[in-house]
């Protein structure tokens, strides 16, 4: 049970149940949606610019635990940050769900234990590939399956 | 081990599948996930085994004894499939990949050449993406238009539906004889009076079906039946399509290649009869041979019994599934057979699927590759469990408690 404790923790629940950053942007810079249709999670990630600083973000959608409290704590997260500090977030906190880097600081650290569940990952950094795509401008909709 | 009334040895049954065996993180494999794909019994395993070791040599062309001793095997592999569903003649039965290519075969020969601008082809809301896509691009391809008769909320066909749909353009219809994503059975024969009272020749999509009913396709007055090896305790890249011999006959060849032709000049080429003539390259002897030897299996347990213990199974698995606080059943159709498919309040099939995974449990949880029936009922995606001959009423127990634990976790 131990390594379904690691995966479901009290963080991970709590942002399922009760999404931070939940809907859209009014009037965003950008707005991508991501899909991976094989397991039914969906989201819209509308992002704010201010210069080159991530001044607000929200995402809308459904899906599972992992990718919902993923995309609630990834939000949380990059508010404020200058985009080279997201693209540095990201670097890390993909190498912590494969199980090729170390755990990151924070709440996101509570990712950790998606390395034991390699079909997971996907799920997890969804809400990430998303995001990075429309900060790099992209529209079409992105799937990590 | 529970031993129903009928007498189902199902502790016999289990002890011929190898792979039951298996541990999962320490607990025993409970495994319900037998409309993606079944287990193999030892008979099948060994018929493997033993076309490698003591007939492998390629088939309908060599004059040497091993080349026909494997053409025997194969050719007496497609008796034992046309045996299944009671068809007229061997003859009538065409080895596929699976049911995907069955039905591409018939989508590209007799689709193409019947199918026309501004006809129809008629199929249910409850389709696979297999017995959709094909029909999707061959009318992409004509300029015809792609109908689909409708369902309810228990995810039964609507009444009379099906028969308003049929129209003087329909060319085909195609439909499931029981769903993967729902476990609703389909009054197939009916519909195809229907569609023959029009002239409409119906194919029949049966790969949930034939593991789990008594089948006779001269019965069932359909136009073509296919079904996959994988799903009905064969190998994986086997399948079956099965046609009336007329209508084969007058439908024009698959694909090009060995195996398919009688002559070739590089002025023409002259067809071989049929069935050979949809078989194109060498086929998957081994996969055949295995085939022939899981229907011989199934034939042997009997169909009925068979049917009989997977009823039992599907009525104690929804009396006790519909019990766990929150489940709700997708596809409730008065005649089911096969799979139970759920959602649980607040808690997305993907993550069911994880927790019972650590349970040692097996199944499927997504859009079970039929996208438009997750769309009618408004869902991204269902937890599926599905049963085969060897499973048991305490492998549902198992079930229900991890749902149990899928509770807590989300609590």
């Amino acid at each position: 049970m131990d390594e379904l404790e690691d995966l479901y923790q009290e963080v991970i629940l709590d942002h399922y149940k009760r999404p931070r950053n939940f809907g859209v942007l009014e009037s965003p810079d950008r707005l991508v949606e991501g899909n991976n249709p094989l397991c039914g999670d969906r989201l819209h990630v509308s992002v704010k610019m201010k210069g080159d600083t991530i001044e607000d973000v929200r995402f809308k959608g459904a899906g599972c635990a992992i990718s919902v409290a993923s995309a609630s704590i990834m939000t949380d997260a990059v508010k404020g940050r200058p985009r080279a500090q997201f693209d540095d977030m990201f670097e890390k906190f993909h190498a912590m769900v494969t199980g090729t880097g170390a755990a990151v600081d924070g709440k996101l650290a509570a990712f950790a234990g998606v390395s034991e569940f390699p079909v997971r990952v996907k799920c997890a950094s969804l809400a990430w590939h998303t995001l990075k795509a429309a900060l790099e401008g992209k529209s079409e909709t992105i799937s990590t399956e | 081990m529970t031993t129903l009334a009928t007498g189902y040895d199902v502790k016999a049954v289990r002890a011929d599948f190898p792979i039951l065996g298996t541990r999962v993180r320490g607990k025993p494999l409970v495994y319900l996930d037998n409309a993606a794909t079944t287990q193999k019994p030892r008979a099948v395993l060994d018929s493997l085994t033993r076309y490698y070791e003591t007939l492998n040599s390629n088939i309908h062309r060599g004059v040497h004894w091993l080349s026909e001793l494997a053409t025997k095997e194969y050719e007496l592999a497609r008796s034992k499939a046309a045996r299944f569903l009671n068809a007229a003649d061997a003859r009538e039965i065409v080895f596929t990949r699976g049911t995907t290519e069955s039905i591409n075969l018939v989508a590209q020969t007799y689709g193409r050449r019947h199918v026309g601008a501004g006809d129809e082809v008629l199929i249910t809301a409850m389709e696979h993406h297999s017995n959709i896509v094909p029909w999707q691009m061959l009318c992409d391809e004509k300029g015809a238009k792609l109908k689909v008769a409708a369902m309810s909320d228990a995810g039964e066909l609507l009444a009379g539906e099906f028969e308003k749909q049929l129209s003087p353009r329909t060319k085909i219809a195609a439909v499931t004889h029981l769903s993967n994503a729902l476990g609703t059975i389909n009054p197939v024969k009916r519909l195809c009076a229907l569609a023959r009272a029009k002239g409409v020749p119906v194919l029949v999509d049966g790969a949930q079906a034939a593991p789990r009913m008594r089948l006779d396709v001269r019965d069932l007055g359909c136009e073509w039946y296919a079904f996959s090896g994988h799903k009905i305790y064969g190998p994986t890249g086997i399948g079956v399509l099965w046609g009336r011999l007329a209508t084969l006959e007058a439908m024009p060849p698959y694909q090009g290649g060995g195996e398919m032709i009688l002559s070739v000049t590089f002025e023409k080429t002259t067809y071989n009869k049929t069935p050979h003539k949809f078989e194109a390259g060498t086929p998957d002897i081994a996969g055949a041979i295995g085939l022939g030897a899981a229907l011989d299996y199934l034939t042997a347990l009997g169909i009925d019994a068979a049917a009989a213990h997977e009823h039992d199974l599907l009525e104690y698995a929804t009396r006790a599934v519909s019990a766990v606080p929150g489940v709700r059943l997708i596809g409730t159709a008065k005649e089911k057979a096969g799979a139970l498919s759920f959602v649980m309040e607040g808690v997305h099939p993907h993550d069911i699927g994880t927790i019972l995974d650590q349970e040692g449990v097996a199944i499927r949880t997504g859009h079970h590759c039929a996208q438009p029936v997750m769309d009618r009922f408004g869902l991204p995606a269902t937890a599926r469990a599905s049963f085969a001959i060897y499973n048991t009423r305490e492998e549902i127990d198992t079930l229900v408690a991890a749902l149990h634990r899928v509770k807590e976790v989300f609590a």
